[in-house]
């Protein structure tokens, strides 16, 4: 039940965004209390605000009563960033949804943070525009988790993340002032807090418009599917790909373990005895495209590809996609639970990091599914594991650690593009030092976020957050099911 | 009121351990669309059952209340990469919570069981309710209360009257032989149902007719009853399986090539019989083969060379309403539209989402009414956006709904189920040649 501080904090929101825009019953915070990955924290309250002052009104009443505050948007975050490590009020975006302005000619969106990414893009495929950024969950992923996120994509590898597209954004600050960071073009006068904004995880302030960029679409387009003996020879496939040259606005790997699940759901057609596969796309000018599929099909084939397959319709494009996007899904009905992790490294060091994945998943009893963007060097190995089995959780969260060890010591990093959530806070002492930390603590500060703004996300400091997260480690191992 | 689950159909944690939480299912859950709130999303729901069956949470009337919201309609389960069978899981947790008796589950559930136990089950006492509904279209007093005297009723009861069928016609009430082609080709056995004779009498009637043209002999075994498809969805799985058993025994004795059932909703329940009766060991096998033998009308019509008996014009344009429990229950998705598609001078408009729910779901729309009606105003506004004047269904639940929401929204268009416009075509066809 409700303390009297939490009583009175409902009371507020209620009175502020009306009563049936805020749930607070102990069974309905159960459906708060999950992202898309296997962290849990449930909140005591939820609030479901229209519109900016409505966030502002949220984001003050929290502050006047000491009680922590989170947004979140669709909850298919996969770093714990939407979860109430802490409890308090979660501030749900999703009842703003509306694309407020899409201006053809100027090739600028202004929406607001509910909007669904695909929803978006429909929109701006309407005017033969495109919104770039195309995580794989855009089918219910709102624009606030990616700005929150940077989310990237199958296509950030020639199109950049969700940084290079967002131009303004309308922000509440946490003490609940309102205010807009960047404007209407690529550049503002100023320091650019538009791009300190995107990727800062909600730990800065809560976005409620943002405006981004649109590009229009290409003439033409090439998907190929090449298929190589192993994970090793494909990852060096990618390299031999752009060192010809070819910038391909997408270079996706998807292993044997991932071929077998989607081809048992989706039956596409992926080649069942490969050991891995490179879903490769170039797009261009009508006149420039062959000759950069070609380059594509030659670089695969001298690193040993078996077959090249072009898509030969559009239909057959978005088959092959459409294979990728429900790949990570497809993993579920594989195993009873999955451990989706997400890192970067050199394109150049894949394949021994890639080795060394498979090595270490080994060791640890596991196997691995492998399904990630390795044009950008941004992998995304999936352990599978069974939650029943006594230690097995704990077991996968250590060779997870273990993994992004692996690419910090390639010279890569702990996340390519999910974040650090609440996830991955104590790793962030492996790529910076306390100086580094303590700087991005000041920035935090000089935005007005109090320890209660979204706490225990990014920074591995924090009162109470370590604590926290012991138990809430703890509790999770000694209750079986917790991971669903 | 609160407690676990129990009873021999609880909810299987490998169903539930498909669950991802990705949150695919959200875009295409009606009432997630309406609410925006993950508890009235499958994830949500999803994630209820579980947190009941490991006991990390009661079942009480708040947390069921988010169960009962669900429309059942399946869309989940075409969205879900996972493959989690969504339906069932409702249908088992309905079913668990059903078994805590009486006094430790909510009232209405245990009123829309009786109801559904005591009238759809029972042909005797269904068809008295319905002569009373048939008595009051018949006199005019339905006519005058959707007319001048549409003030005079309180708003509640006047939106629960507008769902109301129009009972103008003489139920479909034959068993036997009901035809016998001259060549014959396949013996069929027809489901006549529960309501579907009483309500919609044409449906059965072009349903022979068709299928006569295409060689059937068909008959309609006097021992069976309604499907039991309502009673599973509420999770009266005892009733569901009593049903279940007389069918099959039923059929069986009819001795057909296959089990023809024209509405969705319970061709969907007739092919899970092995699932509902796969713990009875004296009936699981016989469940499981009679299960194989069931079509749905369009489906096996599909499969036939339909253009045969000579396709006639059937001038107009025509929207498709999938049947959800044919979409995504089945997977049948083409076989209604190529039917369509092969009728001369009928232009097929699709909708913008044809296989989102209509909100009919059985006895939703009475239980749910305000969701329902929610539900059907979008859906009446996509079918307006086809201009089309045509809405062609599968199933007697759909027809239902949208016909309210025809008179509702003040449309100008006829719903009909797709094998009334397959026999019209056939009747043109046949006119034409004298």
């Amino acid at each position: 039940m409700l303390t009297n501080a939490l009583a009175t904090v409902v009371r507020e929101l209620q009175s502020a965004l009306g009563k049936r825009h805020v749930l607070w019953a102990p069974e309905d915070m159960l459906g708060y209390e999950y992202d898309a990955t296997i962290d849990r924290a449930r909140p005591d309250a939820v609030a479901f605000p229209a519109n900016a002052e409505e966030v502002a009104a949220v984001v003050r009443i929290t502050r006047r009563h000491d009680v922590p505050v989170v947004p979140r948007g669709s909850g298919t975050g996969l770093a714990g960033g939407a979860l109430a490590a802490r409890g308090g009020v979660l501030c749900v975006l999703t009842r703003m949804n509306r694309i407020l302005e899409l201006d053809p000619a100027n090739r600028v969106a202004v929406v607001e943070p509910g909007v669904i990414n695909l929803a978006l893009q429909d929109a701006a495929a309407a005017h033969g525009l495109l919104y770039a950024p195309d995580p794989s969950s855009q089918r219910i992923c709102t624009l606030g988790g990616n700005i929150a996120t940077n989310a990237g994509g199958p296509h950030t590898l020639a199109h950049g993340s969700t940084v290079n597209h967002v131009l303004g954004l309308e922000v509440v600050l946490p003490d609940g002032r309102i205010t807009w960071l960047g404007g209407r073009q690529l550049d503002a006068p100023g320091p650019d807090l538009r791009g300190l904004f995107v990727g800062s995880e909600g730990t800065l302030g809560i976005v409620t418009k943002i405006c981004v960029r649109l590009v229009p679409v290409q003439a033409a387009v090439r998907t190929m599917l090449a298929d190589f003996e192993s994970v090793e020879a494909a990852s060096e496939a990618v390299s031999a790909v752009i060192r010809r040259g070819v910038i391909p606005v997408a270079l996706e790997m998807m292993d044997h373990e991932i071929i077998a699940a989607v081809e048992h759901v989706l039956h596409i057609g992926y080649p069942l005895d490969a050991g891995a596969v490179l879903l490769i796309e170039v797009e261009g000018l009508r006149e420039s495209v062959e000759a950069d599929a070609a380059q594509v099909v030659a670089a695969c084939r001298e690193q040993g590809a078996r077959e090249v397959r072009v898509a030969e319709s559009e239909a057959e494009r978005a088959r092959l996609w459409e294979g990728r996007k429900a790949g990570i899904g497809a993993i579920g009905t594989v195993t009873p639970n999955f451990y989706l992790l997400d890192g970067v490294v050199p394109r150049t060091r894949l394949p021994e990091v890639m080795r060394g994945v498979a090595e270490l998943t080994a060791r640890y009893g596991f196997r691995v599914a492998n399904i990630f963007h390795a044009g950008d060097g941004n992998l995304h190995p999936n352990i599978m594991f069974d939650e029943l089995q006594p230690g097995a959780t704990a077991k996968v969260l250590e060779l997870g650690g273990e993994i992004m060890r692996l690419c910090v010591d390639a010279g890569g990093s702990i996340t390519g593009e999910h974040g650090v959530g609440q996830e991955k806070r104590s790793y962030m002492e492996w790529i910076f030092g306390p100086e580094d930390l303590r700087a991005m603590e000041r920035v935090r500060l000089g935005f007005g976020a109090s320890e209660l703004f979204n706490p225990c996300k990014i920074l591995p400091t924090g009162h109470g957050c370590g604590q926290a997260h012991a138990a809430d480690a703890r509790r999770h191992l000694a209750t079986p099911g917790v991971y669903l | 009121m609160s407690g676990g689950f129990r009873g021999p159909d609880l909810p299987a944690l490998a169903d539930l351990q498909n669950c991802i939480h990705c949150g695919f299912c959200l875009p295409v859950c009606p009432t997630y669309i309406a609410t925006g709130q993950e508890l009235e999303s499958p994830r949500g729901r999803l994630h209820l059952v579980r947190a009941v069956l490991d006991g990390k949470a009661e079942a009480t009337d708040r947390l069921l209340s988010h169960l009962d919201l669900c429309l059942q309609c399946r869309a989940c389960e075409s969205a879900c990469p996972s493959q989690v069978p969504y339906g069932r899981i409702m249908e088992d947790a309905r079913a668990a919570t059903m078994a805590r008796g009486a006094r430790d589950r909510p009232r209405a559930w245990t009123l829309r069981a009786l109801a559904l136990r005591y009238v759809l089950a029972r042909p005797r006492v269904l068809r008295s309710v319905l002569a009373l509904a048939r008595l009051y279209t018949r006199s005019g007093l339905q006519r005058l209360v959707r007319g001048p005297l549409a003030r005079a009723l309180p708003a509640p009861l006047r939106a629960l009257e507008a769902q109301a069928p129009v009972l103008d016609r003489a139920p479909f009430r034959r068993s036997g032989v009901l035809a016998r082609p001259q060549a014959m080709r396949a013996r069929v056995a027809l489901l006549t149902g529960c309501v579907h004779g009483e309500l919609y009498p044409q449906m059965h009637e072009a349903t022979v007719s068709v299928l006569t043209r295409l060689g059937c002999e068909v008959v309609a075994p006097p021992a069976q009853v309604c499907c039991g498809a309502l009673h599973t969805h509420a999770g009266d799985a005892e009733t569901a399986r009593a049903l279940a058993r007389r069918n099959i025994a039923a059929f069986e004795a009819a001795g057909v090539d296959a089990v023809i059932v024209n509405a969705a909703g319970c061709s969907a329940a007739m092919k899970e019989y092995g699932r509902l009766l796969r713990s009875d060991a004296r009936w699981a096998l016989r469940a499981e083969r009679f299960a194989s033998g069931v079509r749905d009308v369009l489906e096996y019509v599909a499969a036939q060379d339909f253009a045969a008996p000579g396709l006639g014009a059937v001038p107009g344009d025509v929207t498709l309403q999938d049947a959800c429990h044919l979409a995504h229950a089945q997977r049948i998705r083409s076989a209604p539209r190529a039917i369509l598609g092969a009728i001369p001078g009928l232009r097929l408009r699709e909708m913008q989402t044809p296989d989102r729910c209509c909100g009919a779901a059985g006895l939703y729309a009475l239980v749910q009414g305000e969701m329902s009606r929610t539900v059907l105003a979008s859906k009446m506004a996509e079918i307006a956006a086809t201009g089309a004047h045509l809405i062609a269904t599968a199933n007697p639940g759909c027809t239902l709904q949208l016909e309210a929401g025809v008179r509702r929204s003040g449309l100008d268009a006829g719903v009909r189920h797709v094998i009334e416009l397959l026999d019209e075509s056939y009747r043109a066809a046949a006119a034409a040649r004298g």
